[in-house]
């Protein structure tokens, strides 16, 4: 019990240093309009399905991705702000949940989706999904995952979450999906 | 554009019923700015075909916005022979060229349809060709004979035989289907219910390389259209997506992220030999091959913002070409290597603009503030793109002077992703 606290808590010390890598600001324009810049990069609508990661109340293994109780199965999505492949603070304890999971689940493999909004060319958008992918993917190897347990893919605008053309479905759609092997 | 002098909303509706579904509908929206006058007369015994030729013919030259159709009606009986003509009814009529011709059934079952394209001032032959076709192809020579007189009288290649590929999204369905220029006889070559982007027409124009999100990452297949036989051209970890052909069909440019961030990469059609073209650690995509082979024209947003760059397709250091705006993309060679259209953020607002490499003047070409994916038809004179009108998409078509405009749409669903295909070649 001990070794596992004192790993989570060396994990979460790594996890603070590595937020602070990732952190790079990456100019990355998504069809935005080129003016006025500051509206735009503001979405004055709050995304809807982001929430800060509660302690779970779960049933089974609450560290199983697999479980479908599990705090790993429910929050596989990170939400990205427009023109932007920063973490933010919030989705951080996820992503740290999910390398933690992975470190002691060495043949544990995942897939990290990148999505965009519908905005502007559609290969142009697959490269920023790439981009937003590989973010997740770089702050979890400075975790300690290994590079072979993750395949970073984009998905570009072609799997909007939200079918809509504002802004709250275009925040729902900037997002990484983490999908397990043996997900259904 | 300044087509504040276009004429709107000539509605040519050319769907049969009986195939309404696999059809997209072609209105004109602008004309050309000279239009010659032609007369097209029926073709002596056509009316026993199930769809006359001279239709088709008439339908193509119209919607190229170069001809203004002479009323050929009221004539009986229908010459089918130059020496039948009567030249100073059509000099009246105001047509500087008039076409003749027949239809008759041969012993084997096919048919011979026959034409001649007449001078009306000089009572000469401009052209005539002789054909013998099945059935099924006499859609095609229809095509043929208006390329031919196209050709005739404007001086360039027509482009009516030519086919075009594009995406329909239908609810959660994806198809990819092949028609020809004209938007007739669609086929589904590819139905998935995950999405297709970014086709890609070899220059045989016998195979599409494509885009396909089918195994849950985007990986490129190359499709025979001859047998629907299918393989995987990219699927390296990662990403893999737009593909785009060498002029020789031997090499593939793609964009793989198999070694990081997405970077260009030749490679042969069955995937192998695989040499990185460009380095850089942040985005190049979209790649396209000169007519000639010699370069490679892409986006990357090296610079900062997304723009197109140009770089020896056998390795070398990239030349920035656009510098005009924060977000230019989607770049797409000229038939004759002199321009490039692309995709041109302003206000906001997407549109297709075109820029010729020696002067680099850039021409603005649409206005509709959502285009996407503009591709050339072979003969370099129309740009066909992708937008959307009343929120769904539709292919429109704009020549490259900005004058002719064209818009097709599906029954229902969505067409996105164009690809105009190569000229072919045969008699």
């Amino acid at each position: 019990m001990n070794k596992i606290f004192w790993s989570l808590a060396v994990l979460s010390v790594l996890a603070g240093c590595a937020s602070k890598d990732v952190q790079k600001p990456v100019d990355v324009t998504e069809g935005k309009p080129s003016q006025p810049p500051v509206v735009a990069t503001k979405p004055t609508v709050p995304p809807p399905t982001i929430t800060p990661v509660k302690p779970p109340q779960v049933t089974g293994d609450p560290l199983d991705p697999l479980n479908p109780q599990s705090m790993l199965n429910k929050q596989r999505s990170v939400f990205f702000d427009y023109d932007s492949v920063i973490i933010k603070d919030e989705f951080k304890p996820l992503v740290t949940a999910h390398a933690r999971y992975l470190v002691a689940n060495r043949a544990q493999k995942i897939s990290i989706e990148g999505n965009t909004d519908e905005r502007g060319s559609r290969e142009y958008n697959i490269a920023l999904g790439q981009r937003r992918a590989d973010s997740v993917k770089q702050m979890m190897i400075l975790l300690g995952v290994q590079e072979g347990q993750i395949e970073s893919v984009s998905f570009g605008e072609e799997k909007p979450r939200n079918q809509g053309h504002d802004e709250a479905a275009f925040s729902e759609n900037r997002r990484d999906d983490i999908r397990y092997a043996g997900d259904k | 554009m300044k087509n504040k002098n276009l004429r709107y909303l000539f509605l040519v509706w050319l769907a049969l019923s009986a195939h309404a579904h696999a059809q997209l509908k072609i209105e004109i929206t602008g004309f050309g700015s000279n239009q010659m006058p032609v007369a097209i007369l029926p073709l002596k015994g056509e009316e026993a075909l199930p769809q006359k030729v001279t239709e088709i013919v008439v339908g193509d030259l119209y919607r190229s916005g170069f001809f203004k159709m002479v009323d050929s009606g009221g004539i009986n009986p229908v010459p089918a022979d130059p020496a039948e003509l009567q030249y100073p009814t059509w000099k009246a009529r105001g047509a500087d060229a008039v076409m003749v011709g027949s239809v008759s059934p041969l012993s084997n079952g096919n048919w011979d349809v026959r034409f001649r394209l007449m001078d009306v001032l000089k009572q000469s032959q401009i052209t005539g060709f002789a054909y013998q076709v099945a059935a099924p192809q006499l859609r095609n020579t229809a095509h043929k004979i208006a390329d031919a007189i196209y050709e005739k009288l404007t001086g360039d290649v027509g482009v009516f035989s030519t086919r075009i590929t594009y995406v329909v999204k239908q609810g959660t369905r994806f198809e990819l289907q092949v028609a020809d220029a004209d938007g007739f006889g669609a086929q589904t070559v590819l139905a998935s219910n995950e999405p297709i982007i970014s086709p890609a027409w070899a220059p045989d124009g016998n195979r599409l390389a494509y885009v396909s999100f089918e195994r849950r990452k985007p990986i490129v297949y190359i499709q025979s259209l001859l047998t629907g036989q299918r393989t995987v051209a990219a699927n390296f970890k990662g990403s893999n997506s737009a593909p785009a052909w060498s002029p020789d069909g031997k090499r593939l440019a793609v964009v793989l992220t198999k070694d990081g961030n997405s970077q260009i990469y030749l490679i042969n059609a069955d995937g192998s030999n695989v040499v990185r073209l460009t380095n850089t650690s942040t985005i190049d995509t979209e790649p396209n091959f000169s007519p000639d082979g010699q370069y490679v024209i892409f986006t990357s947003d090296r610079g900062g913002s997304p723009q197109i760059y140009r770089v020896p397709a056998g390795g070398g250091a990239p030349e920035r070409l656009t510098f005009d705006g924060s977000y230019n993309v989607s770049p797409r060679y000229a038939p004759d290597g002199k321009s490039f259209v692309f995709i041109q953020r302003a206000g906001g607002r997407f549109n297709v603009a075109m820029q010729d490499f020696v002067s680099k003047q850039t021409q603005s070409l649409t206005e509709n503030g959502v285009d996407e994916s503009p591709t050339f038809a072979p003969n370099g004179r129309i740009i066909l793109y992708a937008t959307e009108i009343r929120g769904r998409g539709i292919l429109a078509s704009v020549s490259s002077d900005g004058r002719v405009r064209q818009r097709f749409s599906a029954e229902t669903g969505d067409v996105r992703e164009p690809a105009w295909g190569p000229l072919i070649k045969s008699p």
